[in-house]
């Protein structure tokens, strides 16, 4: 009965979620965000975060080296789109299969410590892979020039089915190349499928079993599981999302640079996640989302909008607040993030999900569903 | 009152956003009537400009900005109207281009080929950019092309050195007016035989991509013509910062050149560390050591301050050459800017202006006519002398200078001694050494 | 073998730097059990220290000279330092030596910052699991460098070293090598004197004085201490400002060697715990050893020789150091049984 209702449940805020994920192209065009690239990123980014959760979220192990997961994807696809064909379904299906044994072989190794030796241990192989994606595996990476298609690329499936075309390709699905909306409703199918992925991992005894590692792997221990395998699954996982999403960047743009797999890059997933809500499944999608916003968005900001938005104060005071406030916007849009994640961390350590349960708490006490990822998205475009 | 106020805020807020077209611009895309991507419609054309403000290249972005904000100015018939009097060309007047007054996005490119052409594609979807002009770095270059090739967007190259951008991986949509490694080799080799002798043995320390890659080899292939040695070149990071590990190596290994394949802050650091570790005045073999810069800038002059002294490099331009152009693009943009052009600033402000030129040769923005204009369009009056867009690989081919950090400098900006000057005969090459296709010129729909 | 001792004593300068960071951060985990995520942020803020103090005392008059033109026709700018308009000959010594001065500003303000961040933010996370630590630390650190950014822009900003220490010493001529067979720089090697320094007083203070004593004390059984009537509280936000202030000296004599930018905190970030995890989390003679250990291990890895036989070792070395250290030996080099371990 009650594994219906979280079924039934479930059901709902997928049926919700794919509805506010579809209709993006309708609803972002008030805020300047409906145009292709951005919300193709709201898309991968969301898919990157939900793998992240599924490691962080429930063991409660802080891995520090997931862009290293997202660099491979993005690597293994190009490569299939320059050795094979330039279809996306191989491409995603190699990424994956190979940031997956990545995953299992990093996983093994940094899971026998845990902790803070857990995070350096990622971090550590994920500066590795990026240094020598920079340096020695140049032949395969094209190290800081990024790697691309060109056209003297092999592809052999294309060129045995179809005469090559004059010009660069770009990225098809059953011969039927991207244009426009396609690569984003591509994306954003796949968000979907990640998402309802991550729901049923969530609900099954598996999940339980990860909730359990991150409450006390000790008693876990005691009661006679080995949590170690139960652990390295869910960093597989992880790892093969992150490795879907770099195969997706790759598909809405054939190109894959070793910058994605730097620590920063991973530092960036850590801050979408806890940003929205650690351990939930909409929080990290909203987090990816308000800080993939901000960052195209935000920071387009100049001076001159942020005088107009202050033309109602008196003209000292006016200078005054617009030589402050431009600071925190534009170029600057990080000390935004930066503060906003601080106090997050201090006051809100559930993230925007527990700030919205703690105010839809406030108003009411009776139980409702789940709020609708669709109205959180759109507060903080004020 | 206090809803008032409110109300107000969210009023003038929204009106904030709207006005600066944030908003409106929400994918133009339901206009498929445009037969090109980005067709202008309005009685604007927006360009976009993409360049590194932040990274290891980030001081020749901030250059370039100021250039390409001039670059406007003076297509809009603002401002003293810089090279527009002494361009060959004189379908520039001042009053936009094809009757439309130009406007322009600008973006951070960051020194990286991933958030260049994210950047770019920004300006493409979400700006509506006609074209894109910038960079500083090779890597971002033939990201953005090849990009811009897909998208169906001129690409107006800044500062770009490798041999790649105009050989392996050149484009249909990209253009490149900014001189190569190559044309570097054939300059510097003779001067430096001149100077250092036929018996040298150079170290090579190589920034670890496209354009160190190919600045490293045609600097061998020069050097070793005079008869030089090479000891096997070590590679270094982008952006690494501290070089010092790198170059603890160099005195003992029995070179007496120390070529650095560096460029900006980086180029910067390895110089000024180098002399630190006292490589100026060393002797070894017998000879003075020697450190030579092969592609220098004034900024990069001005960054490394006295390790600069005496160091050769090659140049696109110097603002102290004497051609009427010249001068009136360093009185143009000193005035405004108060510091003379750098290098960046000339090539970036002629690409500009070259494109609008093109479009309005053209008689239209439709980008295969526009290619056809640009292709092998010779021109003069840039201070450059006799230029030629070739059409083979949409190469500059016009002369190359030889400079070195000057001994007494006269004043503060007085920084780099044009010593001497590779004809455009000398460095013209044949394009099929480098191999590569441009691609077709379709235009596509982005 | 002039070739090793040369990158001998580079691995040594850069270790110097590496021990000093990791040396304030494990005073930070050893006292107060804090993963700080933000202390390559204090190092850059050192660094910074010194920009600031140097922009301080280069404020300029400007006066223009009609007579002369600057190459665009406009009458030439000549701009003189403040301090030299006031203090003469003396403003210009100042400038001359303004990164080594900046030490007197440096210490203040670095112990400021970390008292304040100590109260202010950390204070409230001793009870909470080191990946939350991380994580506001990490935040911090954004904070910390986005402000930098804010105010003195995105571009490195060189410091010039003074005239009389540029240039390189003729080390080998001090060993007997004969005159031109090893020379190294001065500031490089007054780095690593000066590390070595700050490393033994650090030490000093510990052992020899009641202070350090009782911080000693604290970090081998806090409660016991705690029991014994001794505020180990205040101690150990003394003991966080001492940290940043060794980080901030850190940062300032490194700014004439790589000219400071607002990312040099987080490039040395991930480098510093590595060493730290290296050494043995909470052990300080281990963060010293490990930090001069990485440092050499760094320097021999970029040698050209190396380099042809294991090809992109020199940007691994560290990391593998690291990883094959926790994997092996958790307790890392001299760490203490029992710190950190699963």
């Amino acid at each position: 009965m009650n594994a219906l209702l979280t079924s039934r449940r479930d059901a709902i805020t997928l049926a919700i979620f794919a509805l506010v994920v579809l209709t993006m192209p309708v609803w972002l065009q008030p805020f300047g965000a409906a145009y292709p690239g951005l919300m193709q990123k709201f898309a991968i980014y969301a898919i990157f975060a939900i793998g992240f959760n599924i490691l962080f979220g429930l063991t409660g192990y802080l891995s520090f080296g997931h862009a290293a997961f997202l660099g491979v994807g993005s690597y293994t696809a190009v490569w299939s789109f320059k050795l094979l064909t330039m279809d996306a379904l191989p491409a995603i299906a190699f990424a994956i299969i190979l940031s997956g044994l990545l995953a299992v072989v990093i996983g093994y190794l940094s899971l026998r410590r845990s902790g803070i030796y857990f995070s350096i241990l990622t971090l550590a192989f994920a500066q590795m892979c990026y240094n020598l994606a920079y340096s020695v595996l140049t032949p395969i990476t094209n190290g800081e020039t990024s790697l691309q298609l060109n056209l003297q690329d092999p592809r052999i499936i294309d060129s045995a089915l179809a005469p090559r075309p004059a010009g660069l390709p770009s990225a098809s699905l059953f011969g039927h190349t991207f244009s426009g909306l396609q690569g984003f409703y591509f994306c954003a199918v796949m968000l979907l499928i990640a998402f309802f992925i991550a729901q049923k991992i969530f609900a099954s005894p598996f999940g339980m079993m990860l909730r359990g590692i991150k409450s006390n792997q000790t008693r876990m221990n005691y009661t006679g599981f080995n949590t170690r395998p139960y652990a390295l699954t869910a960093f597989v996982i992880s790892g093969m999302y992150a490795g879907l999403a770099g195969a997706l960047l790759a598909v809405t743009d054939p190109l894959a640079g070793a910058e994605r797999m730097q620590w920063t890059a991973s530092g960036e997933v850590v801050l979408m996640t806890i940003l929205g809500g650690v351990g939930t499944l909409t929080g990290p999608v909203l987090g990816a989302w308000i800080i993939k916003y901000f960052e195209n968005i935000f920071s387009a900001f100049n001076e001159q909008i942020v005088s107009r938005f202050f033309d109602f104060l008196p003209a000292g005071m006016h200078d005054v607040v617009v030589a402050v406030a431009s600071k925190f916007v534009g170029e600057g849009w990080n000390l935004t993030l930066g503060l906003v994640f601080v106090l997050i961390v201090v006051f809100l350590p559930g993230g925007i999900m527990e700030g919205v349960r703690r105010i839809t708490h406030m108003f009411d006490k009776s139980r409702r569903a789940p709020p609708t990822p669709a109205r959180l998205s759109t507060q903080p475009a004020e | 009152m206090a809803l008032l106020t409110r109300r107000r805020l969210l009023q003038t807020g929204m009106a904030g956003i709207i006005g600066t077209g944030i908003a409106p611009m929400m994918f133009t895309k339901g206009a498929w009537a445009q037969e090109f991507c980005n067709n202008p419609t309005g009685d604007t054309v927006t360009f976009g400009f993409n360049m590194p403000l932040t990274g290891a290249y980030a001081d020749e972005g901030a250059d370039q900005q100021r250039a390409l904000t001039l670059a406007v100015e003076h297509l809009n018939g603002e401002g003293d109207g810089g090279l527009l009097p002494t361009f060959s060309s004189k379908s520039l007047t001042g009053k936009g281009v094809l009757g439309k007054k130009v406007a322009y996005v600008t973006g951070d490119d960051q020194t990286k080929a991933d958030a260049g052409r994210d950047s770019a594609r920004r300006m493409i979807e979400r700006d509506g950019a006609i074209m894109i002009c910038g960079a500083s770095s090779s890597a971002v270059a033939i990201a953005e092309q090849a990009l811009c090739q897909e998208m169906g967007v001129i690409y107006m190259a800044g500062l770009t050195h490798s041999n790649d951008t105009t050989g392996k991986d050149k484009k249909k949509y990209g253009f490149r007016h900014f001189f190569n490694a190559y044309q570097s080799g054939i300059a510097l080799g003779p001067v430096l035989g001149e100077a250092y002798g036929k018996d040298r043995v150079a170290y090579h320390l190589t920034s670890d991509y496209t354009w160190g890659w190919t600045q490293e080899e045609s600097m061998k292939n020069a050097t070793e013509a005079l008869g030089w040695k090479t000891i096997t070149p070590v590679r270094t990071p982008v952006g690494a910062g501290d070089f010092s590990q790198y170059l603890t190596p160099v005195l003992n290994s029995g070179a007496d050149v120390l070529i650095l394949n560096h460029y900006g802050f980086d180029g910067v650091n390895s110089l000024t560390q180098a002399v630190q570790f006292g490589m100026k005045d060393k002797t070894v073999n017998g000879k003075k050591f020697e450190i030579v810069l092969p592609l220098v800038s004034d900024l990069m002059a001005k960054g490394a301050g006295e390790a600069m002294k005496g160091v050769y490099g090659t140049s696109n331009w110097d603002w102290q050459l004497k051609d009427a152009a010249s001068a009136a693009f360093t009185k143009s943009f000193g005035a405004k800017y108060g510091q003379p052009p750098s290098q960046i600033a000339h090539t970036s402000y002629v690409q500009a202006l070259l494109y609008a030129d093109a479009c309005e040769r053209a008689g239209t923005f439709y980008p295969p006519e526009v290619i056809k204009a640009l292709e092998g369009f010779e021109f003069d009056g840039m201070g450059n002398g006799p230029t030629l867009y070739r059409d083979t690989d949409h190469q500059c081919f016009k002369d190359v200078l030889v400079v070195q950090g000057k001994r007494a400098p006269t004043n503060q900006y007085d920084l780099l001694d044009v010593v001497a000057t590779a004809s455009k005969e000398s460095v013209t090459y044949d394009p099929a050494i480098f191999g590569g296709e441009l691609g077709p010129d379709t235009a596509a729909m982005c | 073998m002039d070739a090793i001792l040369a990158q001998l004593l580079n691995g040594l300068d850069k270790g110097g730097a590496y021990a000093l960071i990791a040396l304030g951060l494990t005073l930070v985990f050893g006292t107060l059990g804090v993963v700080n995520f933000a202390h390559g942020a204090l190092f850059m803020l050192g660094a910074f220290c010194a920009v600031a103090f140097r922009q301080l005392i280069t404020m300029e008059t400007v006066t223009i000279d009609p007579s002369q033109l600057s190459p665009w026709g406009a009458p030439l700018e000549i701009k003189t330092p403040l301090a030299q308009t006031w203090f003469g000959e003396f403003g210009a010594v100042m400038i001359e030596y303004s990164v080594p001065l900046s030490i007197v500003l440096a210490i203040p303000v670095m112990l400021i910052i970390g008292i304040a961040m100590e109260r202010g933010i950390i204070k409230h996370f001793y009870k909470r699991s080191h990946a939350e630590q991380i994580l506001v630390t990490f935040g911090l650190a954004i904070v910390a460098q986005e402000v930098i950014k804010a105010i003195f822009g995105p571009n490195p900003i060189s410091q010039p070293m003074p005239t009389s220490l540029r240039g390189a010493a003729d080390v080998g001529l001090w060993l007997g090598m004969g005159p031109n067979v090893l020379t190294y720089p001065w500031w490089r090697l007054l780095y690593f004197v000066f590390s070595a320094a700050i490393i033994a007083a650090v030490f000093a203070f510990l052992r020899f004085t009641t202070f350090g004593m009782v911080v000693r004390a604290g970090m081998a059984d806090r409660e016991t201490v705690g029991l014994l009537g001794i505020n180990i509280g205040r101690r150990f936000t003394i003991m966080f400002g001492l940290a940043a202030v060794v980080a901030g000296l850190a940062g300032v004599m490194y700014t004439p060697l790589v000219p400071p930018n607002y990312h040099l905190g987080m490039d040395f970030l991930v480098l510093s715990f590595v060493v730290v995890v290296v050494g043995g989390m909470g052990s300080l003679p281990g963060a010293v050893a490990a930090g001069f250990l990485l440092g050499i291990l760094q320097s021999f890895a970029s040698m050209a020789q190396v380099k042809a036989m294991l090809p992109g070792i020199d940007q691994i070395i560290i990391y593998l150091t690291a990883v094959i250290i926790l994997l092996v030996r958790p307790r890392g080099l001299i760490g203490r049984r029992g710190m950190m371990e699963s």
